[in-house]
């Protein structure tokens, strides 16, 4: 068992009292960052990750950082529920299929229950999580250090493609928000010859659109805006969790075990592939509706409703990260800021981080098993503390995060112009988002263009131009198939419902 | 979204559909411009600078022409109100602010135009006593002096006051 030895090692690394304070600082930030509106994951890791510069530099640095990062992620993930069953106000995109049984189980007076159910669940799916990460992502690693341009390229297409065939959103709303995203990775200095481009003569543009302002901008500002339209007020039922009420709620958990290792291995899929936390979770919800004996009760009030999409979400959350760290493509936003701040901190993404940065990769997995208990004592413990935040009006919270939002947009670069930019982005994403355009494949876009673009002119340099380097070999063959596969989904499912409907 | 207090509708999706088809149309013609500029073929030493960006341009407009048909087709139910006069208020008392606020802090500094932003919204929006509005606005830009300025060592943008009082 190499993998138990690297574990180890892995362990051995986090365990030093500085990674275990920044473990617990980055959770009670992320579990914050959930609950409040406009706050997610992605843009708390965004604005976070400027103060890490200086914290990466430190030898050992990097993995301090990435733990700090990683377990706003989780904290968010866990946070996300906290508002989701107290006030029916999901913090998080991937806590909306909580509300439905949560809202419920609180109104009956069993916030306790449902709040120990969400948090265990959470848990149970990272677990389930991490496991994969710890004995697949080294044979995937090693298998993927094979790997030239074609294939890799081949595998960003693979992504993209994903995202037109799995989003629920319209097909070519999905695909003029990832070109989008493309489009602006590629205003500046073009990789590969050195020429500039999109900049139209104006030197703010030399360095192109960071992808921290877009975040910071689309998630932030554009969820303060989505909030406010729908009114200030936060109407919510109070909560207390002791020892009686989650012990007796742990006795009748396992009671859903079938439901849970389902809704696990559906949010690890999900998360793998970039479906993300939020289809998966809505996913589960609706297969554990579809299953269960109680099934007709869905959305009054079951336990089980809770423990499925929780599940699903924290354990698609917890794999996106397997992507990430093996072939340098993220699974989720949040991974994708991740990836970018790997990038940022001088490391490359990919199968040979499991060679040369050995310190990094077994410390941040080591790292997600305690900080995902740790995660749920905090939360177990602190709940009262955390809804509480959600009493402070609107009026004050809202101009505060604003700041904290403009802060991060401006520590980026130290360029004003970023912050006038995320106030842009924060309006197009307020429009894009009521107008069902998919936000993820055009942050995903903007993170991976450089290196989209990088592979593919490299792959084509190989071939003198001829597209079929895509098919040479089995593997690279089939990626592009399967791409190629997903990315006419939609027209296939389009016409299999139109000749079921004209037959029927 | 309406809920009987939010007025009449501001504008329709249909509107709303349009105006962002033709912004993406616009964007994805600005990159073809641009890249046929540069070189969008095939040079003797491979793909010239403009030949990954062209297509991502060409694809940007023709998806962009169809979600405006597709938007062009609404009907009925789905072709509502894209926001209610209402909601739409709230909006922009939020978006426009921001954007002041954006456009202050190169002249005044993060710390005197945050505090001068909770102090807009604790007032006019929360209805607080001005001791509470002061309180809160300038305690916040306090604190986070304290935790960038200090603690971080991570500077922001500063304006005329510090510069008074000699904080920069």
């Amino acid at each position: 068992m190499k993998e138990l030895e690297s574990l180890l090692y892995g362990f051995l690394v986090v365990l030093t009292w500085k990674n275990l304070i920044f473990m617990f600082v980055g959770i009670l930030l992320g579990v914050i960052i959930g609950v409040l509106p406009g706050l997610g994951a992605a843009n708390g890791v965004a604005i976070l990750l400027p103060l890490t510069f200086s914290l990466a530099q430190q030898p050992g640095g990097t993995t301090t950082a990435i733990i700090l990062l990683s377990c706003i992620y989780w904290g968010a993930l866990f946070g996300g529920a906290i508002t989701s069953i107290l006030f029916n106000i999901p913090g998080e995109p991937w806590s909306v299929a909580t509300t439905f049984d949560g809202y419920p189980l609180a109104q009956l007076g069993r916030a306790g229950a449902a709040l120990t159910a969400a948090f265990t669940s959470s848990f149970f799916g990272a677990l389930v999580g991490v496991l994969v990460i710890t004995f697949l992502s080294p044979v995937i690693a090693e298998f993927a250090l094979e790997f030239g341009a074609p294939e890799f390229f081949s595998v960003y297409l693979l992504t993209f493609c994903a995202f037109i065939g799995m989003s629920k959103e319209p097909p070519f709303k999905t695909l003029a928000s990832m070109m989008l995203g493309f489009a602006l990775a590629a205003v500046g200095t073009d990789p590969v010859t050195g020429t500039l481009r999109l900049t139209f003569g104006t030197e703010r543009l030399l360095t192109g659109f960071d992808f921290l302002v877009a975040v910071i901008g689309l998630f932030g500002i554009g969820e303060i805006l989505l909030t406010i339209e729908e009114g200030l007020e936060f109407k919510g039922t109070t909560a207390r969790i002791d020892m009686k009420i989650v012990l007796r709620t742990w006795k009748e958990l396992p009671r859903y075990w079938l439901t849970s290792l389902r809704s696990a291995a559906v949010g690890c899929f999900m998360g793998i592939v970039p479906g993300g936390a939020t289809p998966a979770s809505f996913m589960s919800y609706g297969i554990a509706r579809r299953f269960s004996r109680t099934g007709s009760k869905f959305g009054t009030g079951e336990l089980e409703g809770v423990v499925a999409p929780e599940t699903a979400a924290h354990a698609a959350g917890t794999s996106a990260l397997l992507p990430m760290i093996t072939l340098g493509v993220p699974g989720s936003p949040t991974a994708a800021v991740l990836l970018g701040g790997l990038l940022i901190w001088g490391l490359q993404p990919g199968p040979l981080l499991f060679v040369e940065q050995k310190d990094f990769v077994w410390g941040l997995i080591a790292s997600m098993y305690l900080g995902n208990i740790a995660g749920l004592i905090v939360v177990l413990t602190c709940v009262p503390l955390f809804a509480a935040i959600m009493r402070v009006p609107f009026s004050v919270v809202a101009p505060i995060i604003d700041i904290i939002c403009a802060i991060g947009a401006y520590t980026v670069n130290n360029a004003l112009f970023d912050v006038w930019m995320m106030v842009v982005f924060g309006l197009a994403g307020y429009m894009l988002k009521k107008l069902s355009y998919p936000l993820a494949p055009m942050v995903l876009a903007l993170v991976l263009g450089h290196s989209a673009e990088a592979s593919f002119r490299q792959a084509m340099l190989v071939s003198q131009g001829d597209m079929a380097v895509f098919f040479a070999n089995s593997l690279v063959g089939t990626l592009t198939t399967l791409a190629i596969v997903l990315l006419f989904w939609p027209l296939v499912s389009w016409l299999w419902a139109k000749a079921r409907r004209a037959s029927a | 979204m309406s809920d009987g207090e939010g007025g009449r509708s501001a504008f329709s999706v249909k509107t709303a559909e349009f105006v962002v088809a033709g912004v993406f149309f616009a964007l994805g013609a600005i990159v073809m411009y641009d890249s046929v500029r540069l070189g969008a073929r095939w040079a003797a030493d491979g793909p010239q600078p403009g030949y990954f960006p062209f297509y991502v341009g060409l694809i940007i407009c023709i998806s962009s022409v169809i979600n405006f048909i597709a938007g062009a087709m609404l009907k009925g139910e789905r072709n509502g109100s894209f926001v209610d006069t209402g909601p739409l208020k709230q909006v922009l008392v939020v978006l426009v602010p921001t954007a002041v606020f954006a456009g202050l802090v190169g002249w005044l500094g993060i710390y005197v135009s945050g505090a001068l932003f909770v102090a807009f919204f604790m007032r006019w929006l929360g209805k607080y006593a001005w001791w509470k509005v002061a309180l809160i606005s300038i305690g916040n830009s306090v604190v986070f002096f304290l935790i960038f300025e200090v603690w971080f060592l991570v500077p922001l943008p500063k304006g005329p006051l510090e510069a008074l009082l000699h904080l920069d």
